[in-house]
C-alpha cells in the first residue's frame, strides 16, 4: 500500500514538474510532438497521432480540438457564454474529461448524482477522438478509413470476421434474406 | 304471455351484454393511457447524424450473442447496397439512405425498439414475452410455438423467424443483452462498440431531456422530433435525424397509441363471448325447442 501511494506522489510530482509552465501560458509548440493513443486499444493497435504536424494544420489554433482548456479564446457561441473568460484548466489531455469508461453504471450514476451538472451529455473517450478526428478528417480531404489511422489486432480480426477469419467467397449470399 | 316475456328476456339480456362490454371498455382504455413505460426504464438515444456505417454494432451483436459467423465480413460494405432486415442471424442490421440534396448519406441501425407496451407480447398466447423493469422486450423460447403472430404484431417489423432450424424453429430477436449485460446495470454491446457513440446509453427519461438539448442547441441539423418518444406509446430505443425519417426508412404513419389500444377493446368482447353466449343461445335453443319436445312426446304417449 505504501509503494503504491510512493508511487503515486512521484507521479503526481513528475506530472506537476513536466506540466506546469503549459498551465498558465501555453501556447502551440510546447505540446507533445507525438502522443501514443492505446487507451482503448484491443480491436486495433494503438495509434501514433503526429501532434507536431496537428498544431501546423490547425495553425496552431489549439482550440480547434481543446476546446478551451489552453486558455485559447473559443469561437463555438453556445461555449463562449460560459467560457469566454475561463482561462487554462489543469486538464489538458482529452482523458481528462472524456470518460473512457462511458455508459458503465458507475459512470451514469456519477452523471445522475450531480444534478447542477451542466455538461450532462459529453462524448466518452472513444466518441470524443472519432468524432474530433474524423469530422475533421473529412472536412479536410484526410484519410477517413478505419484502418487508415488503426491497424487491427488478430482480436480484431476475429471480432470483424476479417483477415484470417474472413467466411469463404462462395458462401456470399446473392441478397439479404429475413 | 310467455312470448312476450321471452321477449323481454332477450331485450335484457342483450342491453346488459352491450353494457357491461362498454364499461370494460372505458376502464381499459383508461388502463392503457396511464402506463406510459417503467419509470426507470434504460433505452438508447440513436443519433443518425453520428453515424458513418462502419458496421462495428452489428460485429459486436454478433459475438455478444453467439449468432453464427456472417456471409460476408463486418469491415465488408457492399452489404449496404442493398437495404437488409433483422434476420434470425442478425439482430441488428444497418442500412444506408441517400438523402435528396444532400451529399452525404445517412446511415440507421435497426433492431428492436423496446416498446413500452410492446405488440409482440400482446399478440403472444403463450406469453413467451416480458417487458422487465430495466426495459428491455426479452422472451422465453422454450415455450414458443411458433406461430409467428408476434411478427405480424410488431410495427418494426424486427421479430425473425430460425426457418433455417429444421426441428426447434423460434422467434429470435434483440434483447438489449438483457442476458448478459443490462440486467447487470450494463450497456448493450453495440452501445459499447460504436466508435462515434451514435448510441446513448441512459435512462430513458434522461434520454428524451438529452435529445431536446441537442434539437435545441443545433436546431439547423436535426429534425425537430425525437422518434420513439411517443410512437406507438413510446419506445425505449429512439432516434435523432438530420433528414425527415420519412426519408431514412422510419413509418411515420404509425401514432402515438400503443398497438395494443387497437385490439384492445375487441379483445376484452372476446371472454365474454366465448362464456356468455354458448349458454345463452343453448338456452334460447332449449326454450325454441321445448314444446316441439313436449309435443312428441305427447304423440309418443298416445
Amino acid at each position: 500500500m505504501e509503494q503504491i501511494q510512493k508511487y503515486l506522489y512521484g507521479a503526481v510530482l513528475v506530472s506537476l514538474l513536466c506540466f506546469s509552465p503549459l498551465q498558465n501560458f501555453a501556447v502551440a509548440g510546447d505540446g507533445p510532438d507525438e502522443v501514443e493513443i492505446d487507451s482503448l486499444a484491443q480491436l486495433y493497435e494503438p495509434v501514433y497521432f503526429d501532434h507536431a504536424m496537428h498544431e501546423e494544420v490547425t495553425d496552431s489554433n489549439c482550440a480547434v480540438c481543446h476546446h478551451h482548456t489552453l486558455g485559447t479564446q473559443i469561437e463555438d457561441e453556445n461555449c463562449m457564454r460560459c467560457h469566454a473568460e475561463s482561462g487554462a484548466t489543469d486538464e489538458i489531455a482529452c482523458q481528462e474529461c472524456h470518460s473512457s469508461n462511458r455508459f458503465e453504471a458507475e459512470d451514469l450514476a456519477r452523471i445522475d448524482a450531480d444534478k447542477t451538472l451542466y455538461h450532462r451529455d459529453k462524448v466518452g473517450l472513444k466518441a470524443a477522438y472519432h468524432i474530433r478526428c474524423m469530422n475533421c478528417h473529412e472536412e479536410m480531404g484526410a484519410a477517413n478509413g478505419c484502418q487508415d489511422c488503426h491497424s487491427r489486432t488478430d482480436a480484431g480480426n476475429k471480432f470483424f470476421h476479417a483477415g484470417n477469419y474472413a467466411p469463404p467467397e462462395s458462401d456470399k449470399p446473392a441478397g439479404g434474406g429475413h | 304471455m310467455k312470448a312476450m316475456n321471452r321477449r323481454k328476456f332477450l331485450k335484457g339480456s342483450l342491453l346488459g351484454g352491450a353494457a357491461a362490454s362498454v364499461i370494460s371498455k372505458r376502464k381499459n382504455a383508461d388502463a392503457s393511457s396511464s402506463f406510459g413505460g417503467y419509470p426507470d426504464a434504460m433505452g438508447v438515444l440513436v443519433d443518425l447524424t453520428r453515424c458513418i456505417g462502419c458496421r462495428s454494432c452489428e460485429a459486436a451483436c454478433n459475438k455478444e450473442q453467439g449468432l453464427p459467423a456472417p456471409a460476408q465480413s463486418f469491415d465488408d460494405l457492399s452489404v449496404l447496397d442493398h437495404e437488409r432486415r433483422t434476420s434470425e442471424g442478425a439482430y441488428t442490421v444497418v442500412n444506408r439512405y441517400e438523402i435528396p440534396g444532400k451529399d452525404h448519406p445517412l446511415f440507421r441501425k435497426i433492431q428492436c425498439n423496446h416498446c413500452n407496451e410492446p405488440a409482440c407480447l400482446t399478440s403472444c398466447f403463450v406469453n413467451a414475452y416480458t417487458k422487465t423493469p430495466e426495459g428491455a422486450v426479452i422472451y422465453d423460447a422454450t415455450v414458443c410455438v411458433g406461430c409467428r403472430t408476434c411478427m405480424i404484431a410488431c410495427p418494426f417489423y424486427v421479430p425473425a423467424y430460425s426457418y433455417s432450424s429444421v426441428l426447434n424453429p423460434v422467434v429470435q430477436k434483440c434483447i438489449f443483452c438483457y442476458d448478459t449485460r443490462l440486467k447487470f446495470g450494463r450497456p448493450p454491446a453495440c452501445v459499447e462498440a460504436c466508435p462515434r457513440e451514435v448510441l446513448t446509453f441512459g435512462k430513458r427519461k434522461d434520454l428524451i431531456k438529452i435529445g431536446n438539448q441537442r434539437i435545441q442547441n443545433h436546431p439547423d441539423l436535426y429534425e425537430d422530433h425525437i422518434y420513439g418518444e411517443k410512437e406507438v406509446g413510446g419506445t425505449s430505443w429512439m432516434y435523432l435525424s438530420s433528414a425527415p425519417f420519412d426519408q431514412v426508412g422510419f413509418d411515420t404513419d404509425l401514432g402515438t397509441q400503443p398497438i395494443l389500444s387497437y385490439v384492445k377493446e375487441f379483445l376484452t368482447v372476446v371472454p365474454m363471448v366465448l362464456t356468455i353466449w354458448p349458454a345463452l343461445f343453448a338456452g334460447f335453443h332449449l326454450l325454441a325447442t321445448r314444446k316441439d319436445k313436449q309435443k312428441k312426446e305427447e304423440k309418443s304417449e298416445i
